[in-house]
């Protein structure tokens, strides 16, 4: 065991030694693939729910180009960026792989990424199909790098059946977030018998803090600057420290051993903030005839964060070709229109999305869309990992009341400030 | 398993270094040793040349790398430029190194509690009689052949605050059970626990063996005497086995040292508690792979291996003092 640790640290120091500084590429030569391509090529995804649907994508795209062979590597999002890393430093990316909005900038700025500009002076990805937000945000420099392949908003996924048995009336979804406060420890008193909770404060920004944040009309990162010190961010924050107080979510203790969703999952967690993907999640599971989706509450105005994955090509695949011929059939209507069917995910082609509503019509997924018209774009910025590690460091001793909101938004604004300025 | 009267079965084999009384006797003949002095240059290098170059490329070289890594700036793709000592002076002036330090030193000091339990364990498995005896052996070794993921998950699920078998059996005792992985400080003691259980086969194996290198005649002789079970153990087993004992705790402090897998895998990537609960290595590696701070990480890596260095020459050092050999 230590020694294999031992190995394995030295192995990636040597790859970080060698890994060749490519700087900004420039885009090579782009031709649209023939149909008898041969080629093995590797696609690198996160998320297992959605490798059913990703199967049917491939198998759509095999018969167009029966010669090409396609791996698909699924590796849990926790691991997903550290082994990208890595492997972007050994150039031996996946030929195509997943990004997202908080590493694009890193990725892109190095190099690592083939630019799509090809495909598009070729026709064979037109942007104009895809959600104005999402094309810019795998546009860096002026570049365009990656595909928009699903675009999530967030949205309060319900368990029908606590509410009846805590005896709460299920909320239309115009509502405050007073409203939003009752309802969950007025469940959470109600069920206490059972360990069940009416809400969760997660520890993760893009399904619960950056939400409250922009409701309560703050910003998380603005022009250079964090948001954070401001009272409007504050009141965000808050908003998750008095739903811990109040009784209405687990403690963010028994939150770190359980997280939000699976207490969802299992029937403990009658009011789960979470992003449109989790739908694949519920699929075939005893739960999806009760769950019905509810929009945020409304604080200061009403808002969600959006974000999409992309798909991207890496600068380094050997097998270039074929990897874009992929990346441009999983950007075609035919491939998204599948995406949404399967009820994955909300796929990013214009006019495909209401595949992903029809696939659990009892729910409401409309909510998502129509979340469209009030959302907010997720904040990034060249280099969010840092400023997400100081988040991930210090907003826990808020939550769990160890230290006061304020006392901590003004040392994660001061840290976080320092890091964009070297950015 | 053996019908004789003492513990040790057949007569264990001797082997050089280990605590038997028997030493191989190498055969004297020295017109065949001079005979080989004139061609020995070539064939025993040959014979060893695959683990030289393995160790060579795997370890050596490595090694040579992260010491020049150490002095760089390095972005995150490689690309490094020469900064001097500023990683250690950055180092060295970080409240997180001490902190880790102190964690894995508790975790350290835990699992070393695993070695009296793991030479009481040995002696019971050596009692003549036992019935059933390698099948304890193999459940003593299950965990430490397990893998630490797998292990690790389960042991979550054991901690877990609300659901967790463990606060389910305190609750029996009227014990209302912490969130183990999710406060400060019973997350090390939780993960300490786990590595002290997974450790134990080791040592207990070792230790086994060792045991029954110790020749049977002393303890028959020491019953003609009138010793009693305790001073026997204390005044035939303990010496004799301290040479196992010394090379149990080594291996155990070095591997502790190292303690990366089942921290990260018992509290998560996202646990607020990491930064009070993070070892050495993890601190290592979220500022290398996380943090994408390969330089800095190079100088937490180089720490590490001084500490160890440290550590395992003064307890050769001490060796002496407690180990008896012959």
């Amino acid at each position: 065991m230590a020694a294999g640790l031992a190995l394995s640290v030295g192995l990636a120091m040597v790859a970080a030694g060698c890994g060749s500084d490519t700087g900004s590429a420039e885009p090579a030569e782009y031709a649209t693939g023939d149909k008898d391509l041969a080629a093995n090529i590797t696609y690198g995804v996160w998320d297992q729910n959605q490798v059913a649907a990703i199967d049917e994508n491939i198998a759509a795209f095999n018969e167009e180009y029966p010669n090409i062979d396609v791996t698909v590597n699924v590796t849990p999002f926790a691991e997903y960026w550290t082994k990208l890393q890595t492997q972007a430093s050994s150039d031996t990316l996946p030929d195509l792989f997943w990004m997202n909005g908080p590493n694009i900038g890193l990725y892109a700025s190095n190099g690592k990424l083939e630019p799509i500009t090809g495909a598009m002076d070729a026709g064979d990805i037109d942007p104009a199909n895809y959600p104005e937000a999402l094309v810019d945000l795998y546009t860096i420099d002026d570049v365009p790098y990656g595909v928009p392949k699903d675009f999530d908003t967030i949205g309060i996924w319900a368990n029908k059946a606590l509410f009846t048995k805590a005896g709460v009336e299920l909320p239309d979804g115009d509502w405050t977030w007073a409203e939003f406060q009752k309802t969950a420890s007025d469940i959470s008193t109600a069920l206490a018998a059972d360990g069940a909770y009416g809400g969760a404060a997660g520890m993760d920004g893009q399904t619960t803090y950056y939400n409250t944040i922009f409701q309560a009309g703050g910003d998380v990162v603005d022009e250079g600057t964090s948001g954070y010190s401001s009272p409007e961010a504050q009141a965000g924050i808050q908003f998750w420290t008095d739903l811990i107080a109040n009784g209405g979510s687990p403690s963010i203790q028994q939150l770190t051993d359980t997280t939000a969703d699976q207490w969802f999952t299992s029937g403990k967690l009658a009011m789960y903030w979470g992003g449109s993907w989790f739908r694949s999640a519920l699929t075939d599971t005893e739960l999806e005839s009760d769950v019905v989706v509810l929009p945020l509450p409304q604080g200061e105005k009403q808002a969600t964060v959006i974000h999409g994955v992309a798909n991207v090509v890496s600068a380094a695949s050997k097998e270039k070709q074929a990897a874009q011929a992929l990346q441009a059939f999983l950007a075609s209507k035919d491939a998204q229109q599948q995406q949404g069917d399967a009820g994955a995910v909300i796929p990013a082609f214009d006019g495909t999305q209401s595949a992903f509503t029809g696939s659990m019509p009892e729910a409401n997924l409309q909510v998502f869309l129509d979340a469209l018209e009030y959302a907010e774009p997720l904040p990034v910025s060249k280099n969010s990992a840092v400023w997400n590690a100081f988040e991930a460091d210090l907003l826990p001793q808020a939550f769990s009341g160890e230290k006061p909101v304020k006392e901590i938004v003004d040392e994660l604004a001061n840290n976080m400030d320092a890091a964009l300025a070297e950015e | 398993m053996t019908t004789a009267e003492h513990p040790s079965g057949p007569p264990a084999p001797p082997f050089a270094g280990g605590p038997g009384r028997v030493r191989p006797i190498l055969p004297p003949s020295p017109a065949k040793n001079n005979r080989r002095r004139g061609g020995d240059g070539l064939w025993p290098w040959l014979f060893i040349a695959p683990l030289v170059l393995g160790i060579a490329v795997f370890y050596l070289w490595p090694i040579v790398q992260t010491v020049a890594t150490s002095f760089t700036e390095t972005g995150p793709f490689g690309g490094s430029t020469f900064s001097g000592i500023e990683n250690y002076v950055e180092l060295f002036t970080d409240p997180q190194l001490y902190r880790s330090l102190g964690n894995t030193l508790l975790y350290t000091a835990i699992v070393m509690l695993g070695i009296p339990i793991a030479v009481y364990l040995a002696s019971l498995l050596n009692l003549p009689g036992l019935r059933f005896a390698s099948l304890y052996r193999v459940l003593f070794f299950l965990p430490y052949v397990a893998m630490p993921t797998a292990v690790a998950m389960v042991w979550r699920l054991i901690f877990n605050g609300d659901f967790g078998l463990l606060n389910y059996g305190l609750g029996f005792l009227g014990i209302d059970g912490p969130y183990w992985i999710s406060t400060p400080v019973f997350a090390m003691v939780a993960v300490a626990i786990v590595g002290l259980w997974s450790s134990l086969g080791f040592s207990l194996i070792v230790l086994a063996a060792g045991l029954k290198n110790i020749p049977p005649e002393l303890y028959e002789a020491a019953e003609l005497d009138g010793a009693t079970r305790w001073g026997q153990f204390r005044f035939i087993t303990v010496p004799l086995l301290s040479p196992s004992v010394f090379f149990v705790t080594i291996v155990t402090v070095i591997s502790s040292f190292q303690l990366f897998d089942l921290l990260y895998a018992i509290l998560g990537s996202s646990n607020p508690v990491l930064p009070k609960s993070m070892s050495l290595v993890y601190f290592f590696y979220r500022e290398g792979f996380v943090n994408n701070d390969k330089g800095f990480a190079a100088a937490i890596a180089m720490v590490i291996l001084v500490i160890i260095g440290i550590v395992t020459l003064l307890q050769f050092r001490f060796q002496k003092k407690w180990v008896q050999s012959d």
